[in-house]
């Protein structure tokens, strides 16, 4: 073979054209890609929230913070709720991705069973955040408050933010702690109310047929990547807020 | 995986989601538990309650780590990037060199931050 014919030879590579090199289908493709670049997002609201914590000479206990489990324990129980929250974000995950798997195998009674599943730990999740959102306001935190607002008396403010701190206390810190939670835990929470929503609108479209009709349950590998994003961003939150 | 790539009958090789049956699902589902356990095992345990660890640098790196590997989970197994072409794992996980620089760049800046302006009052706690 000389090198003429060589270069006519047709090439087989999978970036030499006429096929798709990640044979993965473009809206999924495109789904990878805002989720990168959500990660992006999320990890500088963390980064930042990092940064601030090394800025700081002192910080929030969370094992102090976070006692509470609504209507059962006002205090005394540290991370049991979230622990509860965790799991149910975790659960919610993999009824997703039973729905992806019973997609694959086009079983529309058991996708629609696992969907509905999801959405109510979507649901239940938002819930308990809520609660969570709830305990805290009542105890003076909020965007732009804590507890020791409003007070200039340093003894007073010492008193207000004593049961949140194992070491000294400060209220900056207590400040940027209580923005910065309400920012990020409520940026998460927004993403889980769209998955929320979206996971509903993809089971009305499953329950009219829509994907039957169309030969494919791919909606659902698309909706569920964005589901299981939502949980990683959690497991990244639960560390750095409840558990550091 | 790695020769898949080159191969001409890739195609058709993943296009059911092969290596995610039920089985594997609550495999991945166990190991999440699992980690997560040992997370609550240690911050409720060994540190709140029997206050056998004290909170620090060491404590947070273990966290990190596990943190770490229920992400590679969660990524590899439940968002089924593992099974994608490897082209594609690298085009969307290499970005995060520039997470990995930005972590580096702030933690630096704050740590000096902390020596150099620090003007906010701090009361002793007791």
């Amino acid at each position: 073979m000389d090198s003429l014919s060589k270069l006519d030879e047709v090439k087989t590579t999978p970036w030499s054209g006429g096929r798709e090199p990640w044979s993965i289908e473009y809206g999924k493709i495109m789904m990878w890609f805002f989720l990168v670049s959500d990660a992006f997002t999320f990890s500088s609201f963390l980064i930042y929230y990092g940064a601030q914590k090394f800025a700081q000479p002192t910080w929030i206990d969370a094992d102090k913070i976070f006692q509470s489990i609504p209507g059962i324990a006002d205090h005394g129980q540290p991370l049991v709720f979230v622990g509860i929250m965790t799991f149910i974000l975790i659960m919610s995950s993999v009824t997703m991705v039973l729905a992806v798997e019973a997609g694959h195998r086009n079983s529309k009674k058991e996708v629609v069973k696992w969907m509905i599943w999801t959405i109510l730990g979507g649901i239940a999740f938002v819930g308990c955040q809520a609660l969570e959102w709830t305990h805290l306001h009542h105890m003076g935190f909020w965007f732009g408050t804590n507890p020791a607002t409003g007070l200039t008396d340093p003894a007073a403010i010492s008193a207000a933010l004593q049961p949140y701190f194992t070491n000294d206390i400060s209220y900056t810190a207590a400040l940027q702690f209580s923005n910065l939670f309400f920012t990020i835990t409520g940026f998460h929470g927004f993403h889980v109310t769209v998955g929320i929503i979206l996971n509903i609108i993809i089971l009305f479209m499953v329950l009219n047929n829509t994907f039957e009709k169309r030969g494919s349950y791919l909606m659902i590998e698309k909706v569920g990547l964005y589901w299981h994003f939502v949980d990683l961003v959690w497991v990244f939150v639960f560390t750095f807020f409840y558990l550091i | 995986m790695a020769n898949h790539d080159h191969t001409l009958d890739s195609h058709d090789a993943h296009a059911h989601g092969e290596g995610m049956g039920v089985k594997r699902i609550w495999q991945v589902f166990g190991i999440l538990l699992f980690i997560t356990a040992i997370e609550f095992l240690v911050a409720l345990g060994f540190v709140h309650h029997w206050q056998l660890v004290v909170k620090g640098p060491a404590l947070y790196a273990f966290y990190v780590v596990l943190t770490l590997i229920k992400a590679y989970y969660i990524v590899a197994f439940f968002m089924h990037l593992k099974f994608e072409k490897k082209s594609f794992i690298i085009c969307c996980s290499i970005v995060f060199i520039f997470i990995i620089y930005f972590i580096v760049l702030m933690l630096i800046e704050g740590g000096y931050l902390l020596n150099h302006l620090q003007e906010h009052p701090v009361y002793p706690n007791k």
